[in-house]
């Protein structure tokens, strides 16, 4: 949660918890992305002999129901969370700055329609929309990342939208308007790179919640069906809670550190390029 | 002025309307192909097609459907073969249960814990709750609900694994969801109370012999409360959405898990009036918590 992890580093021992989320963070990231080095086992390699079999030496975090190496597929599934994450993201800035640029320096209708539409989607209760789509749509990594695009772009249209209301009315904005400059040209070249520090805190918190949000479609049976996720794993690790917990206590720790020190990471970014925003977070 | 709130909230459910609506169009193919399977009889895909409306014009659909939805008529659902209002209205009661049980949970933790860490700033108390604060907002609910599982339910036996049956069933998933309002409610009241706690009419009533306790429990307290109020009608949205998954886990016999069997089932219309109830039902709290705010802050009555 924002502002958290601010709070948290100013009291003693904080930072050390702080660098701690940050460190396991980047020892996941680096798993997912070294994961065909580093993975014990191929995910998908089924092994008969070691069903629900806990923890050993050639098996880090234990296998699965079919035998399958649990840390690779955590591993693995550190790569879904990642690309889906980086491009939901992605698309999501894209989209949600271009409209919010858009409404928010020509105003008039576009700016009413705009707002209309993050009204309406913005009524729907956090992802119920996305696991509807997701639903409808059908279980696979694209229909997974379609899902979450659309409810991904409202929060960077709503924000530029804002922050370009009051942009517009500077000075500099009338210099190079009255230098002659178009809309466009102001838009990217003048309101854009103010915007910068502020899309970049709203794009981290979004990776964080877009990693939980991926996970929960997959815990729900809802996301990629032949590739290994955390929530994938997490929603079959349950079913055998009584016998191997362990198949439900690693990946669900794996989500719990990726969304913890990313949104820590939000925090220290935010601290550093967002200075208007006040201690708890909260923006004037 | 609740008047011309409820005025600007047309638009809104009518877009919300028409977005559930056109979710089946979304349905890649033909969604009676996908519902029955393409090797069903012809005359049943037929009569399917015909029962959804899907043989009419669009306009013509839309119009219909909006007719429906006004009139209480969402359809009947092809797993149950019973119409979807009334599968809607056996499920609502356990959803509403374990979503009030959520909301008191999380306010039974962070109103005690949120004014302890206020009153106590700076001390091993106020950063005990941040640290627990901070573990609540992060971990997901189909984590927690497992742990708590195997904790509660495998080792201890207190409470049941799942299901709905009498009060024992329902501490678990309302602990489930309940955990991250509750964390989130503890920080915002621990900073609204340390703003609050002070100003000067708290100076005033110790003045006037106002004993301690009641400043803080009434004078301070309700002031403290109103950025509360504002956060618990914003989070009503995750609270919602949270409660499909919890209900999941759990296998609680609410909406959610209705929906979810509805996805799994391919049976779109339940699975649009499952998100049109859910959705309406956060409209229409999110209305109740602006009209809380106003009754708890006289200045915005206006």
């Amino acid at each position: 949660m924002r502002g958290i992890a601010t709070a948290l580093r100013r009291i003693p021992g904080g930072r050390v918890f702080v660098l701690a989320a940050a460190g396991c963070l980047a020892l996941l990231v680096a798993g997912a992305v070294l994961a065909p080095v580093l993975a014990p086992a191929d995910p998908q390699a089924i092994d008969l002999d070691g069903t629900l079999e806990g923890p050993s030496r050639a098996h880090p975090l234990g296998q699965d129901r079919l035998g399958r190496d649990v840390l690779a597929g955590i591993l693995y599934g550190g790569r879904v969370s990642l690309a889906v994450g980086f491009s939901v993201v992605g698309v999501s800035l894209v989209v949600g700055t271009g409209l919010g640029l858009w409404a928010g320096y020509r105003g008039g209708w576009v700016d009413e329609v705009l707002m209309r539409v993050v009204d309406i989607l913005l009524a729907f209760p956090g992802i119920l929309l996305a696991i509807a789509l997701a639903g409808v749509l059908g279980p696979s990594l694209r229909n997974l990342i379609i899902a979450l695009c659309a409810m991904g772009w409202v929060g960077f249209a709503r924000l530029v939208r804002g922050e370009v209301l009051s942009l517009r009315e500077r000075e500099f904005v009338t210099a190079a308007r009255v230098l002659g400059a178009g809309p466009v040209r102001i838009a990217l070249g003048h309101l854009l790179p103010n915007l910068v520090g502020v899309l970049a805190v709203q794009a981290t918190f979004g990776l964080a919640g877009t990693i939980l949000a991926e996970s929960t479609l997959s815990f729900l049976g809802l996301g990629p069906q032949d590739v290994p996720t955390w929530g994938g794993l997490l929603s079959q690790g349950v079913d055998y809670l009584l016998f191997a917990p362990h198949l439900a206590l690693f990946p669900g720790l794996a989500i719990l550190v990726a969304v913890l020190g990313i949104n820590v990471l939000g925090d220290v970014l935010r601290d550093r390029l967002d200075p208007r925003a006040g201690p708890s977070g909260e923006r004037p | 002025m609740i008047r011309r709130r409820l005025v600007t909230l047309v638009p809104t459910v009518l877009g919300v309307v028409t977005l559930v609506f056109l979710l089946v169009h979304l349905v890649p193919g033909d969604p009676v192909d996908v519902m029955l399977g393409e090797t069903a009889n012809p005359a049943d895909k037929a009569a399917l097609r015909a029962e959804l409306g899907l043989d009419r014009p669009l306009a013509e659909q839309y119009l219909g459907y909006l007719a429906g939805v006004a009139r209480g008529d969402l359809g009947r659902s092809i797993l149950y073969r019973r119409p979807v209002a009334e599968l809607l209205a056996a499920r609502i009661p356990a959803t509403l249960e374990l979503s009030a049980a959520a909301l008191a949970v999380a306010l039974i933790l962070a109103v005690p814990l949120g004014v302890a860490a206020a009153r106590r700033k700076d001390t091993a108390v106020d950063r005990g709750s941040l640290v627990a604060s901070l573990l609540g907002v992060s971990i997901p609910n189909f984590w927690l609900g497992p742990l708590l599982v195997l904790a509660f339910s495998v080792h201890l036996r207190w409470f049941p694994v799942s299901g709905r049956a009498g009060w024992a069933s329902l501490v678990l998933p309302a602990v489930t969801l309940g955990t991250a309002l509750a964390a989130m409610l503890t920080r915002m009241l621990r900073s609204s109370l340390v703003e609050v706690l002070g100003a000067e009419y708290l100076t005033a009533a110790r003045a006037r012999g106002v004993g301690e306790g009641r400043v803080l429990w009434v004078h301070a307290l309700r002031n403290a409360l109103l950025p509360v109020i504002t956060v618990l009608g914003l989070q009503m949205g995750s609270l919602l959405s949270g409660a499909v998954v919890t209900e999941a886990v759990f296998s609680w016999p609410g909406l959610g898990t209705l929906l979810l069997q509805a996805i799994h089932g391919r049976d779109y219309p339940l699975v649009q009036g499952c998100v049109l109830v859910i959705s309406l039902g956060y409209v229409g709290v999110n209305l109740l918590a602006d009209w809380a705010y106003r009754w708890a802050d006289p200045r915005v009555r206006g």
